[in-house]
C-alpha cells in the first residue's frame, strides 16, 4: 500500500479526525483534533469531508515522503512549510508527486499544526474514530519515522478555492469567552477568573493546558470539602487546590474531583489548545 | 401539579459552557432513572455521563441547549412528583431493581469470577470488624450495579444497595495495580481494567477482560449494569 511516508516527526505527530462522540458509558472520552477548526479547514481545502482524518502535529519538524501524487494542505500554527525545499503557504492547496517531500520546519506561533490529505488519513478507525486519545491509549500510535499513511479514494469534491486566508495565530493577549461554571459556588468570589490575567504554563499537553496568574486575584474556594467525582465538559476550567486552573482540551478525563468555576465556550477551545506556554490570556465572562 | 419550570425541588440543571449541562437531582438515587430516561437520546444530546451525584449531558450545538434544558426540568419533576407519591417523603419507592438503570438491566447480572487473594483482604476484613470469609461473603452475597465510569476506559464504580463493604482509599497509592484486581474504596467495588496505579484495596483477581476496544461493547461494564461476583474458591 503506498501513501504518504513518514520520514521524520518533531516532538510529537498524531492521527486526529473530530473524535468519538457517544463513547461516555464505556469512560471513553471524545478526543479528536485540539483545534478542531484549523483540522476542518485543511480538509475542505483538498475536498473532503470535514471530519477526515489528518496529521495533527506539535510544533513542526514533520516531513513527509509522497510515495503517489498527493493533494494536501498545511494549517493550524504557522510552521514554515517547503515541498521539495520551495516554501509554500499555510492553507493553500498543494500537489505532491511521487517521490516529493513536506517539510515542516518549527512554528514560532501557535502550538499545533494539521496537515489534510485528499482521500483521508485512512488507518483502521477505533471505536468510529481514527484519533489518537493520549489519555487512554485508544486510537491510532502516535507516527513514528517509517511509517506509512495510507490514504483513502478521493471524495467526490474538489478542492474549491487555492489558498483560504486566515488571520495568523499571534503570541498577544488571547481572551477567551467562558460561562460561569457549574461549581462557581464553591469559589469565594468566581469572578476572580475574570479579573486580571492568566499566562499558560508549560504544562499544557492535549488533557489540558495549566494556567499561571500573571495578574489578579488568586482562586479561593468557599467549599473545603471533596467535590464527589462528576462529568466534566471540553472546555472546562477546572481548579484544583493549589488554585491554578486547568483548561480541558481534547483528551480530558471525562470525569474529575475538583470543582469547576467556568468553561470556555466551545468556539474558543480551539484558540487554547493554540496557546502557547508563556502566552497572556485572559476570561471574558459570557452568560 | 406544579409548572416544572418553577419547580425549586426538583433539582437543578446547570450550563456546563454553551454544550452541556449538569443534571443535579434531588436524589443520588435518581440518577439511574435519569440515565435511563435519555436512552434513547433525545434530539439534541450527543452523550450522557452519569457520575456519583450528578449526570453530564453534552450538546450536539449550544442551539439545543434550551430545548433540552426543558427536556430535562420536566423529567426531573416527574421523577420528584414519582418518589413522592411513592412513599411520601423524598425517599424513591422501593421497585424491583429491573426497572432501574441501563438497558441491559432487565438481563441477568454480569458474573465476575474472582480469586479472593488481593493484598488487602486482611486489611479490609480489619476496618470492617469482619473476618476475611465475611468481606468474601458479603462481596459475592449481592448484586453490585456499576453507577458510572470514570478514571479508565471500562473502570465502573459499582455500588451495592445496602452500602455495604464501605472502606476508605488506602492512605498510600500504589504505582500500579494489575488488570484485573478487583478493589473497594469509598463504597464502591471496582475491577481496574488495565495496569494502572491506584489507591483502592485489592482484594482479589478475575481472568475477564474487562476492557478490549475491538469487541462490541468494549467495556463489560457499563453504567447501569449489573454484576455479581463470584467467588471462585482459591486463596492467596
Amino acid at each position: 500500500m503506498s501513501g504518504l511516508r513518514v520520514e521524520r516527526v518533531g516532538p510529537l505527530a498524531t492521527i486526529q479526525d473530530l473524535g468519538r462522540p457517544g463513547w461516555f458509558e464505556s469512560g471513553v472520552g471524545t478526543a479528536g483534533a485540539a483545534d478542531r477548526a484549523s483540522l476542518r479547514l485543511a480538509n475542505r481545502l483538498v475536498g473532503n469531508p470535514e471530519g477526515a482524518a489528518g496529521v495533527e502535529v506539535l510544533l513542526g519538524g514533520l516531513e513527509l515522503l509522497a510515495e503517489r501524487h498527493a493533494t494536501v494542505a498545511v494549517t493550524g500554527a504557522a510552521a514554515p512549510i517547503t515541498v521539495d525545499d520551495r516554501p509554500m503557504g499555510s492553507a493553500s492547496v498543494l500537489e505532491m508527486e511521487e517521490g516529493q517531500r513536506l517539510r515542516l520546519g518549527f512554528a514560532a506561533t501557535g502550538l499545533r499544526v494539521y496537515v489534510a490529505v485528499r482521500g483521508g488519513v485512512e488507518v483502521a478507525p477505533v471505536l468510529g474514530s481514527r484519533s489518537r486519545d493520549t489519555l487512554s491509549g485508544i486510537g491510532p500510535e502516535p507516527l513514528r519515522a517509517g511509517d506509512v499513511l495510507p490514504l483513502g479514494p478521493p471524495p467526490r469534491d474538489w478542492p474549491i478555492v487555492d489558498v483560504a486566508p486566515v488571520p495568523a495565530l499571534g503570541g498577544d493577549l488571547l481572551t477567551l469567552r467562558a460561562m460561569p461554571g457549574p461549581r462557581a459556588d464553591w469559589f469565594a468570589d468566581a469572578a476572580a477568573l475574570f479579573a486580571g490575567e492568566w499566562t499558560v504554563s508549560s504544562e499544557t499537553d492535549r488533557i489540558g493546558a495549566r494556567l499561571d496568574r500573571r495578574t489578579g486575584p488568586t482562586l479561593r474556594r468557599s467549599v473545603s470539602g471533596e467535590l464527589p467525582t462528576e462529568g466534566m465538559a471540553l472546555g472546562s476550567v477546572q481548579v484544583p487546590p493549589s488554585g491554578q486552573p486547568v483548561v480541558f482540551l481534547a483528551d480530558h478525563p471525562i470525569t474529575g474531583g475538583y470543582p469547576v468555576i467556568a468553561v470556555v465556550v466551545d468556539a474558543d477551545v480551539d484558540a487554547v489548545a493554540q496557546a502557547r506556554p508563556g502566552q497572556p490570556l485572559r476570561f471574558r465572562r459570557l452568560e | 401539579m406544579t409548572d416544572p419550570e418553577q419547580s425549586e425541588t426538583a433539582g437543578e440543571v446547570r450550563a456546563a459552557g454553551d454544550r452541556a449541562l449538569l443534571v443535579i437531582p434531588p436524589l443520588h438515587a435518581m440518577i439511574a432513572e435519569l440515565v435511563s430516561a435519555l436512552r434513547p437520546r433525545p434530539a439534541g444530546v450527543v452523550d450522557v455521563l452519569p457520575a456519583a451525584e450528578t449526570v453530564l449531558v453534552t450538546l450536539a450545538s449550544p442551539a439545543a441547549a434550551e430545548q433540552v434544558r426543558k427536556h430535562l426540568r420536566a423529567l426531573l419533576a416527574r421523577l420528584d412528583a414519582a418518589a413522592r407519591v411513592g412513599v411520601g417523603d423524598r425517599s424513591l419507592p422501593e421497585r424491583p431493581i429491573a426497572t432501574l438503570g441501563g438497558d441491559d438491566i432487565a438481563a441477568e447480572p454480569l458474573v465476575i469470577p474472582v480469586r479472593y487473594d488481593g493484598a488487602d483482604l486482611a486489611e479490609v476484613a480489619r476496618l470492617l470488624g469482619l473476618t476475611p470469609e465475611q468481606v468474601i461473603a458479603e462481596h459475592t452475597g449481592t448484586v453490585w450495579r456499576c453507577a458510572f465510569v470514570g478514571f479508565a476506559p471500562g473502570f465502573g464504580y459499582l455500588e451495592s444497595p445496602d452500602g455495604r463493604l464501605t472502606v476508605p482509599r488506602r492512605t498510600q497509592s500504589r504505582t500500579a495495580i494489575p488488570a484485573g484486581a478487583v478493589a473497594l474504596a469509598g463504597g464502591y467495588s471496582a475491577v481496574y481494567p488495565r495496569e494502572s496505579p491506584g489507591g483502592w484495596q485489592l482484594i482479589g483477581t478475575t481472568d475477564l477482560t474487562m476492557w478490549q476496544v475491538d469487541r462490541e461493547p468494549p467495556a463489560l461494564v457499563r453504567a447501569g449494569s449489573r454484576v455479581r461476583f463470584l467467588d471462585v474458591g482459591v486463596r492467596a
